[in-house]
């Protein structure tokens, strides 16, 4: 059983990044943000019961579709949005936007614009922490579609010869940008990719928070009690396309409203009110701070700043 | 970002008189790099193919693992893509990784790594992350190991803002240039040439560095500059020693960085001589020596006396017969040829 704050926390982020990302879809439309924007809509429970499941100074890194992760590891949504704008105030003092997005003094080690180009990162972090011989654990999200590059068959191989602290994160969304699964790989059940590595493998339920956080607790205490690294598939689906601007109709309707009837964000809310025990005005007073703060991120972000041209010039004139 | 629990220790004290050198191998001065930096830094550490139980095809890593252990000299499996990733994500969590890889050929199977992520890194975070990485590795011709073996790819990384380029001629400045090449906080690829391995010269016993963009001047001479690195340098020693006996003296200028590039010693030079030929052994194609050409005459246009003479290998992969192979990167010959166009040009 959880306590009703451990649910209540759960279900903050969950909703913060549901109210984030579709706030800034709005703004996208408005020409606020720019640039390349993958939504974590309906991935939501993967980023916060991973999250929820590492210390402060773990490590993660994140992915393309990174917004969720930045939010579950405890980013201010509203440097985030200065970010997405491009503003000077944002995590990357916009210099990264959406796809590069960091937060490198969090540990956050960044999203990435090339699929499957975080993995390697993460076998260094875990290695780096191995060499100290520091506990820290290092939990790298990637996609269905990052696993069949190469990169990740090299990387579950590295950690697991040297035995790395590393919790390799496939959130299997069944798509790789409009490829589907099964015209990907001929077996769909990517965890059974890890056993021929050496690697505890395992599949979850992407979309149940709490089934997420278990599965990642135990990866974290077999990683920091020295047995090496961990690969857990969470299956998912996208509530929409690729990107913002892809409708997605290549995706069944009858998936769509399959995987909507088990929406993320309203199974932590029913979980905070069921097993949590927590009233519907406790659920409704989170949603409203959510908003409220979403909405003061957004004001934030508006009134910062764009980076000066010339300061930016100035940094760059060594190296012309 | 990591709180490492090791702390750095203090240089080492210095041995010796200054003035005291001996006699090493451009290996071993590469070894003495590593071994010093590790001695100083426990964040430092290699790995790469083969380079901890048997010390790399090059010996470069001879005898660190027995002193620093498996954790800190680690053999890969022949993954370039993921070791090489592996150490950009050390190095971004503050860590100080040498990767070795074997050939440059070999580093194609590591750009993103190198292009997407190390490269990047630092202005994507807003300038938060560093990325404190050094790869090294050895490229050219001249082995008869045919065409994905003996290529001279600098101009690729060359190309790639974010990167630092090192491609040292002599022991001294081997040995120099990787020991801050570690120490630099920006990505740099340590390109070594596999013909320069065995050539020897002096290293001073005192511990020393030289700080990336310095150019050396490896000849005083007044009518003619000749810019070369890596193994094209002692093939333009020895062509401007042929020509010393008629009486032409050329400057060799070596910037031993091509990122940061020496721009001003190469301008200085160029300004006293007015004639200029650049030779390197990379095919002539999109090469850096056109791109240091091009410098030349937007900067120092007034002072030219002649046409720049580019020596340079020719674009084609490079063959395995010996005589074929040899045909296709710059040769004395080719050298003193050009030094005697330009010179007599003007």
């Amino acid at each position: 059983m959880h306590t009703k704050e451990f649910l209540a926390g759960t279900y903050k982020t969950l909703l913060t990044i549901r109210l984030f990302e579709t706030r800034a879809i709005q703004l996208y439309r408005q020409g606020l943000v720019r640039g390349y924007f993958h939504p974590y809509l309906g991935e939501e429970a993967i980023g916060t019961g991973v999250c929820a499941a590492l210390k402060p100074r773990d490590y993660i890194v994140s992915t393309h579709r990174g917004h969720g992760h930045c939010i579950a590891r405890g980013a201010e949504i509203g440097k985030m949005f200065a970010e997405l704008f491009g503003r000077a105030t944002g995590y990357c003092a916009g210099r990264g936007g959406s796809m590069h997005i960091a937060d490198v003094t969090a540990g956050n080690l960044g999203a990435n614009g090339i699929v499957g180009g975080g993995i390697s990162l993460g076998v260094g972090a875990a290695l780096g922490t191995s060499i100290r011989g520091e506990d820290q654990v290092t939990a790298v999200f990637l996609s269905d579609g990052a696993s069949n590059n190469g990169v990740f068959c090299e990387s579950m191989n590295l950690a697991a010869i040297w035995n790395l602290p590393l919790i390799l994160v496939i959130e299997n969304n069944q798509y790789a940008v409009s490829t589907p699964i099964e015209q990907s790989t001929r077996e769909p059940e990517l965890y059974k990719r890890g056993p021929a590595y050496g690697v505890t493998s395992s599949t979850v339920d992407g979309n149940h928070v709490l089934e997420v956080y278990e599965r990642a607790c135990e990866a974290v205490s077999q990683c920091r009690a020295g047995k090496g690294p961990v690969l857990m598939e969470a299956k998912t689906y996208r509530h929409a396309g690729h990107h913002v601007n892809d409708p997605g109709l290549y995706m069944p309707k009858e998936s769509l409203e399959y995987y909507k009837s088990k929406d993320p964000v309203v199974l932590g809310r029913k979980l905070l009110i069921e097993e949590g025990g927590a009233a519907q005005e406790e659920a409704k007073a989170i949603e409203t701070a959510v908003e409220q703060e979403v909405e003061a991120a957004v004001e934030f972000a508006k009134r910062s700043p764009e980076p000066s041209v010339e300061e930016f010039l100035e940094s760059i004139e060594a190296c012309q | 970002m990591s709180t490492s629990t090791l702390e750095s220790v203090p240089s080492l004290p210095q041995t010796g008189n200054s003035q005291d050198t001996r006699i090493l191998k451009y290996s071993e001065a590469l070894n003495e790099a590593l071994r010093e930096e590790m001695r100083r830094d426990p964040t430092v550490f290699l790995m790469g193919e083969g380079i901890a139980e048997r010390g790399g095809i090059w010996k470069v890593t001879e005898n660190l693992m027995q002193e620093f252990g498996a954790k800190r000299v680690r053999d890969t499996p022949i993954a370039e893509a993921s070791f090489t990733g592996a150490g950009v994500g050390a190095a971004i969590t503050g860590m100080r990784p040498v990767v070795e890889i074997m050939f440059v050929d070999f580093a194609m199977l590591a750009m993103d790594p190198i292009v997407n992520q190390a490269a990047k890194y630092h202005l994507m975070t807003g300038g938060l992350g560093r990325v404190p990485l050094v790869v090294r590795t050895q490229g050219g011709s001249g082995t008869t190991i045919a065409a994905q073996h003996s290529q001279s790819l600098e101009a690729l990384f060359y190309h790639i803002p974010g990167l630092k380029v090192a491609m040292p001629s002599t022991p001294y400045d081997a040995k120099g240039l990787l020991k801050s090449a570690i120490r630099d906080d920006a990505p740099v690829i340590f390109i070594e040439h596999k013909l320069l391995y065995t050539t020897t010269g002096e290293v001073p016993s005192a511990e020393y560095l030289i700080p990336l963009g310095e150019a050396d001047i490896k000849r005083p001479g007044r009518d003619v500059t000749l810019i070369a690195w890596s193994n094209m340098v002692p093939r333009s020693l020895a062509a401007a020693e042929k020509l010393a006996g008629e009486g032409i003296e050329v400057e060799v200028v070596d910037p031993r960085t091509l990122v940061p590039l020496d721009k001003q010693r190469i301008l200085e030079s160029v300004c006293k001589t007015q004639h200029v030929v650049i030779v390197q052994e990379a095919v002539r194609r999109g090469g850096v020596a056109s791109d240091i050409a091009s410098i030349i005459q937007e900067e120092a246009f007034d002072y030219l006396d002649a046409p720049i003479e580019i020596v340079a290998g020719k674009n084609t992969p490079i063959p395995f017969n010996m005589k074929l192979e040899s045909a296709c990167v710059p040769r004395e010959e080719d050298i003193v040829r050009a030094l005697k166009r330009a010179v007599y040009a003007g």
